[in-house]
């Protein structure tokens, strides 16, 4: 028994080998996880606007009203999310350089704090919905953590999903060419 | 010519490596003096090889020899020389090789003044030593060669990161090493205490010197690290729970366990495999650390150069190495005697009780790191874990803590006396009463986490006092107290220092987390926003050129009721070479609070984003950890290293014994 004891960190090790090796299996590149959603009609919810005042984000505009016809972009952030506020200025570019509107949600945030997190650095997007308790990102996306951005197509269709924030080369190499195939 | 020798050197450090981690240990196995003598003269060569090593890639560096891949990548001719040689270790190749120098010059430390160590342990150590040098060179030859030239020399190099061009960063990285190397130290020991299979005072006392050095200076680097995050990144907050960030801070925890547990084998031969265990675990974690920061397999803001072929060397460099020790742990420390038992309620219960929490929060800190990983691999759906997570599961765990640290010194040891303990608390009591009303009254009202916080800190600040007051028996003729006071052991001056260090860093988190204050605004020049009861004017921006930036430096007035308060010149940078551009922040810093500015971008209409952030005591943040650390260098220079006269008895006991 106390010898079996001993033995238990020996485990615990090759469990998390196990895991780190699975981890840097080339088939799972962190940045590039499809998620099983992408290639479907994003399904149906409706998150209440973040700013007083302005709309909130629902699935409903996404597929007919206000956006049909048009390439979007939606992004899950958090104001506890370091990488978030890295990513930060390159949505206003994105928006800007692929000219589509960038729908933001607020994903497992308190209101207010994703409030001030927009007010400290600005409001990059053309919506803004809370996703206080996470629900839609999870359901409706598949989201595996913030930040996460989502290109979709005319119809609502999920056609990208980049987990982790996004940078400079990979907007110019991948979402733009992208962007601009499905715009036309 | 130079940087080939470098390479050179480094591949003939490679070879006696190899020597020395196979021969002595043959030669210890078998009796075989000579054979574990071997040990000694080549950790020293080994040493010799690695600097050289490490002064040619610094040379390649200092000239701007852009033919060399990595100072292509990580320097520029315009940069200045401090961040020309601190650009040699800013990226991962040149971090190896400094990881691999601390290693060697460790190695020859042991070699050249452990001459009170047994002939046998001191050559099984070093062996231990050169086999993790052979691991790390064979790495870095193999796939991150520091000395890799680019056929074609570029003229201009892409200089290191704007970032990393900071004073403070310049020496985070060589501090964290340090503890990191030197946790392999007791590492080392560990492994060739379990090879020996004995286990004694004397052997917790050479292995506490190490244990010590990486715990200071692991503080030390957390401490710059935070603090150049806090003021180089802009974002106001000194912690983020990043991975990486996690990643220096578990060993800490491990470090700091090592640290106490190794008191109780040393001073009542208890908690033996624990000990060993706990040496295993510390560099354990700090491999775990070189393999989340270099792997890619965890998102991170720190980017380092992540390479999954790196990433499966450095899986398999810690399969073999911890996964053989702890084999070897599951064989041999069953056979450690336990001995010296206790009472629950005693120094060493106490100490335990600190072990228990320390481990358990480093496991916190493990599962909150890598349980995205974990659930993503096994298909289990997708989490991220942020501070929320931190803060609940954390802090409550780490309260207890703080409550023992005061109450255990006062405990006795084998049986302690709770209520006596307490009664000699009192005052640290009352103290954390008066605390709880003081910040109650100061800041209006506050969540019982920040006044719980205060109230720790108080009670441990004042419960260090009174056991210090206690020693030098303060209240009696002031002459004696004052010879007691000189003649008290360095070690114990030590803990006071920490612990004392510890309580003031506590106020400093408490305080500023529980009352920070942001604000952002858009500010044309002369126009000024108030936070609290101080007005900030923008009262000039204007452009300035500096070695290799150009800067929008705004001057930003702060008075309080009309009074002046102090001037602050933040910046907006832009490197020459293609880059974001960096906001430098300026910050007013007191004991009661610092105030924090940031320029941001311009609206292109004449404003300006002004962002304030007063953080109130963030400072004592930094003093704390910065007391803590000096506590370690203090206990650094206790007598008995020095001088070690029972060790050296105990080690020639046991060279009589391995002779016979």
């Amino acid at each position: 028994m106390r010898r079996l004891l001993f033995t238990l960190p020996l485990f615990a090790l090759a469990a998390l080998a196990v895991v780190f090796a699975l981890g840097l299996s080339p088939n799972r590149d962190p940045h590039a996880i499809d998620s099983p959603l992408v290639g479907k009609p994003v399904a149906g919810f409706v998150a209440p606007a973040l700013v007083n005042g302005e709309s909130g984000v629902a699935a409903g505009d996404l597929r007919t009203d206000a956006y049909r016809g048009q390439v979007v972009a939606i992004n899950f952030f958090a104001s506890w999310c370091l990488p978030c506020r890295a990513e930060h200025p390159l949505l206003k570019k994105l928006a800007i350089k692929a000219g589509l509107p960038v729908l933001g949600l607020a994903w497992k945030d308190k209101k207010k704090a994703s409030q001030d997190f927009l007010d400290e650095l600005g409001n990059p997007y053309f919506q803004v919905g809370s996703d206080e308790n996470g629900r839609i990102g999870i359901t409706s996306f598949g989201i595996t953590g913030v930040p996460e951005t989502f290109i979709l197509d005319k119809e609502g269709i999920i056609r990208a999903r980049i987990p982790g924030p996004l940078s400079d080369d990979l907007i110019e190499t991948q979402l733009l060419p992208l962007i601009k195939d499905l715009q036309k | 010519m130079i940087t080939e020798l470098g390479h050179y050197a480094l591949v003939l450090a490679l070879v006696l490596a190899l020597a020395q981690s196979v021969i002595p240990l043959v030669g210890a196995q078998r009796n075989l003096r000579p054979w574990m003598a071997l040990a000694q003269p080549a950790a020293v060569g080994q040493f010799f090889l690695l600097g050289l090593s490490f002064l040619a890639l610094v040379h390649a560096y200092v000239v701007s020899d852009f033919s060399v891949a990595a100072v292509y990548e990580n320097s520029h001719s315009a940069q200045p020389l401090i961040y020309k040689v601190a650009a040699a270790w800013g990226n991962h190749e040149g971090s190896l090789l400094l990881w691999v120098l601390i290693l060697g010059f460790f190695g020859a430390l042991v070699a050249a003044f452990g001459n009170n160590l047994p002939l046998r342990l001191k050559s099984r150590v070093l062996a231990v030593q050169a086999m993790i040098s052979t691991g790390f060179l064979v790495f870095m030859l193999l796939t991150s060669n520091p000395f890799a030239r680019l056929g074609q020399a570029p003229l201009e190099g892409r200089q290191l990161n704007p970032m990393l061009q900071d004073p403070g960063l310049a020496f985070h990285p060589p501090m964290l090493y340090l503890g990191y190397v030197g946790l392999s130290m007791s590492f080392s020991f560990a492994i060739a205490a379990l090879l020996e299979g004995s286990v004694d005072a004397a052997w917790a006392r050479w292995v506490r010197p190490w244990t010590l050095l990486s715990w200071t200076t692991l503080t030390c680097g957390i401490v710059l690290g935070s603090r150049w995050a806090y003021y180089e990144l802009g974002w106001g907050g000194w912690w983020y729970w990043d991975p990486v960030e996690n990643a220096s801070f578990m060993p800490w925890l491990i470090a700091t366990a090592l640290l106490h547990s190794a008191i109780v084998v040393e001073k009542r031969d208890s908690l033996k495999a624990w000990t060993i265990l706990l040496a295993i675990l510390g560099f354990a974690f700090s491999m775990l650390g070189t393999f989340l920061v270099r792997s890619g397999v965890i998102t991170s803001v720190h980017a380092f150069a992540q390479d999954p072929a790196r990433g499966i060397f450095i899986l398999a460099l810690l399969a073999i190495a911890i996964g053989g020790s702890l084999s070897l742990f599951a064989w041999r420390a069953p056979i450690l005697k336990p001995g010296g038992f206790f009472a629950p309620i005693s120094r060493e219960g106490s100490l335990v009780l600190n072990n228990l929490l320390l481990a358990v929060l480093a496991a916190t800190v493990l599962f909150g790191t890598l349980a995205p990983l974990i659930l993503n691999v096994m298909n289990l759906g997708t989490i991220s874990v942020g501070p929320p997570y931190f803060q609940t599961v954390f802090v409550p765990i780490a309260m207890p803590l703080v409550l023992i640290a005061a109450i255990g010194p006062f405990l006795g040891w084998k049986r302690g006396d709770l209520p006596g303990a307490l009664q000699r608390l009192a005052a640290a009591g009352i103290a954390a009463a008066i605390a709880i009303g003081f910040a109650w009254y100061m800041a209006d009202g506050a969540s019982f986490m920040a006044l719980a916080g205060m109230a720790l800190a108080a009670w441990l600040f004042i419960g260090t006092l009174i056991e210090w007051a206690g020693r030098v028996k303060l209240g009696g003729s002031l002459g004696a107290s004052w010879s007691r006071a000189i003649r008290l052991p360095r070690s114990a001056y030590g803990m006071t220092l920490a612990h004392a260090g510890l309580a003031v860093a506590i106020v400093g988190m408490t305080g500023s987390i529980a009352w920070k204050q942001e604000k952002v605004a858009v500010l044309h020049v002369g126009q000024s926003i108030e936070v609290g009861d101080t007005s900030y004017r923008l009262d000039d921006i204007r452009k300035v050129t500096v070695d290799n930036y150009l800067a929008d430096r705004a001057t930003i007035v702060a008075s309080q009721n009309g009074q002046l308060l102090a001037l602050l010149t933040p910046e907006r940078r832009q490197y020459l070479v293609p880059s974001p551009p960096t906001t430098e922040s300026a910050i007013h810093s007191n004991f009661a609070r610092d105030v924090y500015v940031v320029v941001g971008e311009p609206d292109g209409q004449g404003g300006w984003t002004v962002r304030i952030y007063v953080e109130p005591l963030v400072l004592w943040i930094w003093l704390g950890g910065g007391l803590m650390a000096l506590g370690g260098v203090v206990s650094l220079t206790d007598r008995r290293y020095r001088v070690g006269a029972p060790s050296k008895m105990l080690a020639r006991k046991s060279e009589v014994a391995a002779r016979a």
